[in-house]
């Protein structure tokens, strides 16, 4: 099998697209039917074949671009230097064989091999070292421009798909302000795909009861001879979520998490309306929906934010002014620490809400050990909740909210 | 391999990139190179092209025009969710076996009326229990008709997302063999294997299996240029003084904060709006007594509303200096 197109499959791989041994014989298949010479032509086929979806075939075109260019060339512009080409023939002759050089001196050094940005140096020092020229310093600018490229084509996307790894694991406390884009990706991820799992309608066969009026109907052209026989399906509707999240200093480091979460479950449930306090509550549906997040952000916490917690004053609100929100089809989600700074919990209320919902799910960003320690009421409140879990990672969260969905309704 | 044998029938619309390109053109339907370039594969390379992007861009439009060029038929499979095997590759017709059976009974009593047994009976039957369930009482459904197609097909099927996992899982076998098993006949193989496009508007995810026997292909919404030559060829009487305002409006209306952005579907029903109202330019009244054909939701509207004059400005700028 053709070594280049071995290669572009290993780059690939490496960035995190998944492409399987059928798919490389597609594009071995493809390069026999469509030949080398056209770039452009086999930058769309191979998109084609290789990429199984528009995410992949992004980063395909990108892995594409940096793959099929010259080792040394810093970017690839080959297009729009094309009609100068015809004077630099002989240039490009000598330049070809030292840039073969530099390609034969990269294999025996095992660049491909390069993991992280630290090893940049240690790959040019064996490149200088198979090639027997150690010392010639414009030779080294270009080894080290060949192990930076490969870097970028085999390592970085590794070294990027560990991280976000890493991160959804990390406890939300200890994250820190340079993870956040990263983990904004991480989030939206989840949401498409709790999105993917539990948008649809889904129908389920009820045991196996015979719809009688259908199956004659059915069978209406045989004279009600039942060949084909059908069974009663029953539809299960889609979940509905009231979630409240508790945004005060407390929680302060974790804030940001929580409704980055909230604003991944407004693209994933349709139904939800959702609920922030410190110590009033405010509905924050509408700024979740229609705001990009930073500025949902910002607006609800300068509305509702920073303030002292007070959970007994936001079960009131919630229980005066949006009692009719929550029935027997509700999930109530609660996001919070459940500490209340010593004020009065309002068990009262809460007790109340929790009857009239299907089921309340507390998530507390606080280990269990410490539930009750000082002015928490995590202990009061847990009675009454189906399930008070702790939740530290973004992995923690996609799986409660999972099974969350696939109960409810 | 078979690849040689059907070499010499390859239509003249698919020897070349260039050529399937050329050919959907004449069929009115402006392909980009990405288009042209999976059609052509999903030919030689004899695997079926899953169509995905948002409503309205042209997938199911591909499928028709594409059997439209090469001269194919166009077989279509609608998928729903509850779709199965008997609606979507072959039903066994009860009813005419039924009849056959009633008609057909003299004949059997006179066939075994000579035996003594019960057991002689079973033995003289036997030789024709493949009878009843024979090719002839099959009802082929897309899937099968597709396969059987002698001069070649183009298989349509839209909106693969809408179905169940299970009848997923039976496509398989369609698109990677081309052929069908039918239990009480055996494998049904295609005589000319079909053109195969599935759509999918990404409702939910499809399966790994699924993906991997398919071309890919994201059809986005259209850059201007594109924009102003699908417009042209499918509402050929436009003027080009209002085509250019049109584009421009419309690939700023996508900029902004919309829900469902107009696609292609939206501004073809547009222009001819427009054709109707015998207008010859844009201003913002026009616009706003026909944003309804552009979009569709209420909430867009309300949001785009504000900005209308600004883009209907722009526009006419814009098209004044191109």
């Amino acid at each position: 099998m053709d070594s280049a197109i071995n290669g572009f499959v290993r780059a690939l791989r490496a960035a995190g697209v998944a492409v399987s041994t059928v798919e490389t014989l597609d594009a071995a298949r493809t390069v026999a039917l469509l030949g080398w010479h056209d770039r452009a032509v086999l930058r769309e086929a191979f998109g084609t074949v290789l990429a199984k979806s528009e995410d992949d075939r992004i980063l395909h075109d990108q892995i594409f671009d940096s793959y099929f260019s010259l080792p040394t060339q810093t970017a690839p512009k080959e297009e729009a230097d094309q009609p100068a080409a015809a004077d630099a023939t002989e240039a490009d002759e000598e330049n070809l064989d030292e840039q073969l050089e530099l390609e034969r001196a990269a294999q025996a050094a095992g660049v491909d091999e390069i993991r992280w940005s630290t090893q940049v140096a240690y790959f040019t020092g064996r490149m200088m070292k198979a090639m027997g020229r150690e010392g010639d310093s414009e030779l080294q600018r270009k080894a080290r421009d060949v192990v930076r490229r490969r870097f970028e084509l085999y390592g970085a996307p590794a070294t990027e798909a560990f991280m976000s790894e890493v991160l959804v694991q990390r406890p939300i406390g200890r994250l820190v302000p340079s993870d956040y884009e990263r983990l904004k990706a991480a989030i939206a991820r989840m949401a498409r795909r709790l999105a993917q799992r539990h948008s649809r309608r889904r129908r389920v066969h009820q045991g196996e009861r015979l719809d009688l009026r259908a199956t004659l109907r059915a069978n209406a052209g045989h004279d009600h001879v039942p060949f084909k026989l059908r069974w009663r399906q029953r539809r299960r509707d889609k979940p509905r979520i009231v979630a409240v999240c508790d945004v005060s200093g407390s929680v302060a480091a974790q804030v940001r998490f929580l409704l980055l979460f909230l604003y991944a479950l407004h693209g994933t449930v349709l139904d939800l309306r959702s609920f922030a306090f410190s110590h009033r509550l405010a509905d924050v549906s509408d700024p979740m929906q229609l705001l990009p997040f930073d500025d949902a952000r910002e607006k609800i916490l300068s509305e509702v934010g920073g303030g002292s917690t007070d959970y007994g004053q936001a079960w009131a609100d919630l229980h005066h002014e949006h009692l009719s929100s929550i029935d027997r089809h509700t999930t109530l989600l609660v996001l919070g620490d459940g500490r209340s700074n010593y004020g009065n919990p309002r068990l009262d209320l809460f007790s109340d809400l929790a009857e009239r919902a299907a089921r309340v799910i507390w998530l507390c960003p606080e280990r269990p050990g410490s539930w009750g320690s000082g002015d928490s009421c995590m202990l009061e409140y847990r009675p009454w909740c189906t399930s008070a879990l702790h939740c530290t990672s973004v992995e923690d969260f996609e799986r409660v909210i999972d099974d969350v969905l696939r109960v409810a309704g | 391999m078979a690849t040689e044998n059907t070499e010499a029938a390859i239509p003249a619309g698919l020897a070349s990139i260039e050529a399937v390109g050329d050919a959907l053109r004449g069929a009115n339907y402006i392909p980009t190179r990405a288009v042209a370039t999976s059609v052509y594969l999903a030919h030689h390379l004899r695997k079926p092209v899953l169509i995905e992007g948002p409503a309205g861009v042209g997938k199911t439009e591909l499928a028709v025009s594409a059997a439209k060029a090469l001269g194919f038929e166009l077989l279509r499979l609608q998928c729903y969710e509850g779709l199965d095997e008997s609606k979507a590759i072959y039903e066994w017709q009860y009813g005419k076996q039924l009849l056959y059976t009633q008609v057909l009974k003299d004949r059997i009593d006179a066939l075994i009326g000579g035996t003594s047994t019960l057991e002689a009976s079973m033995q003289r039957l036997d030789g024709f229990d493949d009878l009843f369930f024979s090719r002839r009482f099959l009802e082929p459904r897309p899937l099968l008709r597709s396969l059987e197609q002698s001069s070649g097909s183009v298989l349509l099927i839209d909106e693969v997302d809408k179905t169940e996992d299970a009848f997923e899982a039976l496509l398989l076998e369609v698109l990677a063999d081309y052929q069908v098993t039918v239990p009480e006949i055996g494998t049904i193989q295609a005589q000319v294997p079909p053109l195969v496009l599935l759509t999918s508007n990404n409702t939910r995810e499809l399966s790994d299996a699924l993906k991997r026997r398919c071309l890919h292909l994201h059809i986005g919404y259209p850059d201007a240029a594109l924009e102003r030559q699908v417009l042209h060829a499918r509402v050929p009487n436009i003027g080009p003084r209002l085509l250019s305002q049109m584009v421009a409006f419309i690939q700023s209306l996508r900029e902004q904060n919309l829900r469902k952005p107009p696609s292609m579907a939206e501004s073809v029903d547009w222009a001819r709006t427009l054709i109707l109202l015998h207008a010859n330019e844009l201003s913002e009244d026009l616009v706003q007594d026909t944003l309804a054909v552009l979009i569709k939701r209420e909430s867009d509207i309300t949001e785009a509303q504000p900005q209308l004059a600004k883009l209907v400005k722009n526009a006419l700028a814009a098209a004044a200096d191109s």
